[in-house]
């Protein structure tokens, strides 16, 4: 297991290289500069503010300071916003986005899973027509349509919850509620019909047969194994949750890492484009990770597989 | 002899799309203590079924006990309610199933899903329900109990998996066992020794076995009686002894005849046909169509059972007085 973990980690590293150099790659090929759109810079100010942030040195000895800067943790001022570090940006976004990305997971998770349950074993029943004819809506309207629905809806028209910013629980319900969703559906339709086929199997006929209870039935037995193609997809739902925070964070204002992301790349501010690309992949390559070893936690065969080495 | 089950003009239907199935038409048989009943038939003609029934495992909607009844101990368990039939299931009747690759869930211990059952019915420790664990897998001949019992159904060859499966089924000291086509999923020299193991198990216990199989060389080995099932009914029933050697009804006698032999050679000899479509299942004999000996009555009429023997019953026209005369007349002729 030890052994695994340390190869994981090693390929989890080249990853997070890979992306970073592509994403240094961009950087320079994209055209314009930071300073390129301010007002009235003559061209002694614009060399020296060049020369500030190491922008006139040749791109191998820039992107040799750039994976320094990455390997101190240390991303230096924001070129945009000179009196804030990234660090202070990040360290200050990134609380909020996060308590975004997992309220929204957990909540996607553990109800899509509930739905999928109730309509599986409902199968063909009103239930299960009603539970997944909303599904098909949860998966074909976009998030940032139902945000815009949501707030016109429930907090303008209705006034229940209130339109925008992160400050109470009530502000989290619609950017929650929208973010979630969609997730929310592709999981419980993926628990349907995972829990369908598992309901036909010989072992839970087996369970049945020992006289346990339909409870017992369908969680020890039935669903442990209908979630193993739900935890397979989880990552790519969080990556999808991650990218979809950056939109739902503009709409509802949320002053989440979201934001930086979006307008670093709009102003060229290349030390938060580092700062913020570095600390999302990282986060999602930790996070398919995990998916990794609750796989291995839910099915015993995969462990096996892992001590061969192989 | 105590009678331990009795079924009495079970009916079984499943409702579908295309209409009503049949599957179980009618079916009469008893079992007493200590005593293997095997019930043979070809692929559909309602064995399972009825063994389900017996459970009641079958699916509900589509399926359905239509009609009769189902006495195990004096209690008919037709008309019991699916909260006290949970307390029979895995306590009074066990089942075993036929693929054993398949029947224990990949993601739980084996212990685990040993003692389960046990642990649902009866009160006691974790402690006693390890020892007990530990009892059955010796029994079941599982080297190392207590650490196989750590194990996960992987680790394990399809030969023990059917042991662990066997074990959990005999657990909680049944009466009933009912196993539906035990080694048709195993290679022939493991076939044996779970056989065996059936054997040394109901010397032991005492459980009456249930034996639903399409192999006659099980049959031959370890059952007492035999009924033999076509088309969702019983169409022969009778000792071994009789089943083999003095079987009355041509399908039996096809099914005998089928069964490939060392000492011939020579091409298998098929029963020519397939079984009727249950979905309108026809008036007479299932049978008539595929026949050798059918007659115009066959058809019409479905025979009533001829008893031949105080244990050996046939539903088969041939042994009508009547048809009797008629061959001899014919035998005269030629």
């Amino acid at each position: 297991m030890l052994k695994y973990i340390l190869k994981r980690l090693l390929i989890m590293i080249i990853t997070l290289w890979v992306i970073i150099t592509l994403t240094f790659v961009l950087m320079v090929n994209i055209p314009g500069s930071p300073f390129n759109t301010d007002q009235a810079s003559n061209e002694t100010v614009q060399a020296n503010l060049e020369a500030h942030y190491n922008l006139d040195q040749p791109y191998y000895i820039q992107y040799l300071l750039y994976i320094k800067s990455i390997a101190t943790f240390e991303f230096g001022p924001s070129i945009k916003q000179p009196n804030q570090t990234v660090n202070d940006l990040l360290s200050r976004g990134f609380p909020i986005s996060f308590e975004l990305g997992i309220i929204t997971i957990a909540l996607a998770v553990v109800s899509g899973v509930l739905v999928g349950i109730i309509a599986a074993l409902r199968h063909n029943g009103f239930l299960d027509y009603l539970t997944m004819g909303i599904a098909v809506l949860g998966i074909s309207i976009p998030n940032f349509i139902l945000a815009t629905i949501l707030i016109q809806q429930l907090a303008v028209n209705l006034e229940i919850f209130p339109t925008a910013t992160w400050r109470s629980p009530a502000h989290m319900v619609l950017p929650v509620l929208a973010l979630a969703t969609g997730p929310m559906a592709i999981i419980a339709r993926l628990t349907r019909s995972t829990m369908l086929e598992v309901l036909t199997q010989d072992y839970i006929k087996m369970a049945k047969a020992k006289g346990l209870s339909p409870w017992k039935v369908v969680f020890k037995h039935a669903l442990r194994n209908a979630l193993m193609p739900v935890v397979t997809i989880m990552g790519t739902l969080f990556a999808g949750i991650l990218t979809g925070t950056f939109v739902i964070e503009q709409i509802f204002a949320i002053p989440g890492m979201g934001r930086y992301f979006v307008e670093s790349i709009n102003q060229r501010d290349y030390p938060v484009i580092m700062g913020t690309t570095v600390f999302y992949s990282a986060f999602l390559i930790i996070m398919l990770f995990i998916v990794d070893i609750v796989y291995g936690i839910l099915d015993p065969r995969i462990k096996v597989h892992q001590k061969g080495g192989k | 002899m105590e009678r331990i089950l009795e079924v009495n003009d079970l009916h079984v239907t499943f409702t579908t799309y295309g209409g009503t199935v049949q599957a179980v038409r009618g079916v009469n048989f008893h079992l007493d203590k200590g005593e293997t009943l095997a019930i043979v038939g070809e692929s559909g003609c309602g064995k399972s079924v009825t063994s389900n029934a017996i459970m009641r495992l079958i699916p509900s909607p589509p399926g359905k006990i239509t009609q009769g009844s189902i006495i195990f101990k004096g209690q008919n368990l037709a008309a019991y309610s699916e909260k006290k039939m949970r307390s029979i299931r895995g306590v009074d009747i066990s089942m075993i199933f036929q693929d054993p690759m398949t029947a224990l869930n990949p993601t739980l211990t084996i212990g685990t899903q040993l003692v389960e059952g046990l642990k649902e019915h009866r009160k006691i420790t974790a402690a006693q329900a390890k020892e007990k664990a530990i009892e059955m897998m010796e029994l079941v001949g599982i080297p190392n109990p207590e650490e196989r019992l750590k194990q996960y159904p992987h680790q394990f060859s399809g030969g023990m998996r059917q042991r662990i499966v066997i074990a959990i089924a005999l657990i909680c000291d049944p009466d009933l066992l009912i196993a539906d086509e035990p080694t048709t999923a195993l290679d022939v020299t493991i076939q044996a020794q779970i056989l065996e193991l059936f054997a040394t198990i109901q010397k032991r216990t005492g459980v009456s076995i249930i034996l639903i199989t399409h192999d006659l060389g099980v049959v031959a080995k370890i059952a007492d009686r035999i009924v033999v099932m076509y088309a969702g009914k019983i169409i022969e029933s009778g000792s071994k002894r009789e089943i083999f050697y003095e079987s009355k009804h041509p399908y039996t006698q096809g099914l005998l005849d089928s069964v490939p032999r060392l000492d011939e050679k020579g091409e298998l000899k098929p029963i020519v046909g397939t079984p009727p479509d249950l979905f309108s299942p026809p008036k007479g004999c299932p049978f008539t169509a595929r026949c050798p000996f059918a007659m115009e009555v066959c058809d019409k009429v479905y025979p009533a059972p001829e008893k031949i023997s105080d244990t050996h019953y046939v539903d088969c026209w041939l042994q009508d007085e009547r048809a009797k005369r008629l061959l001899a007349a014919k035998t005269l002729q030629t």
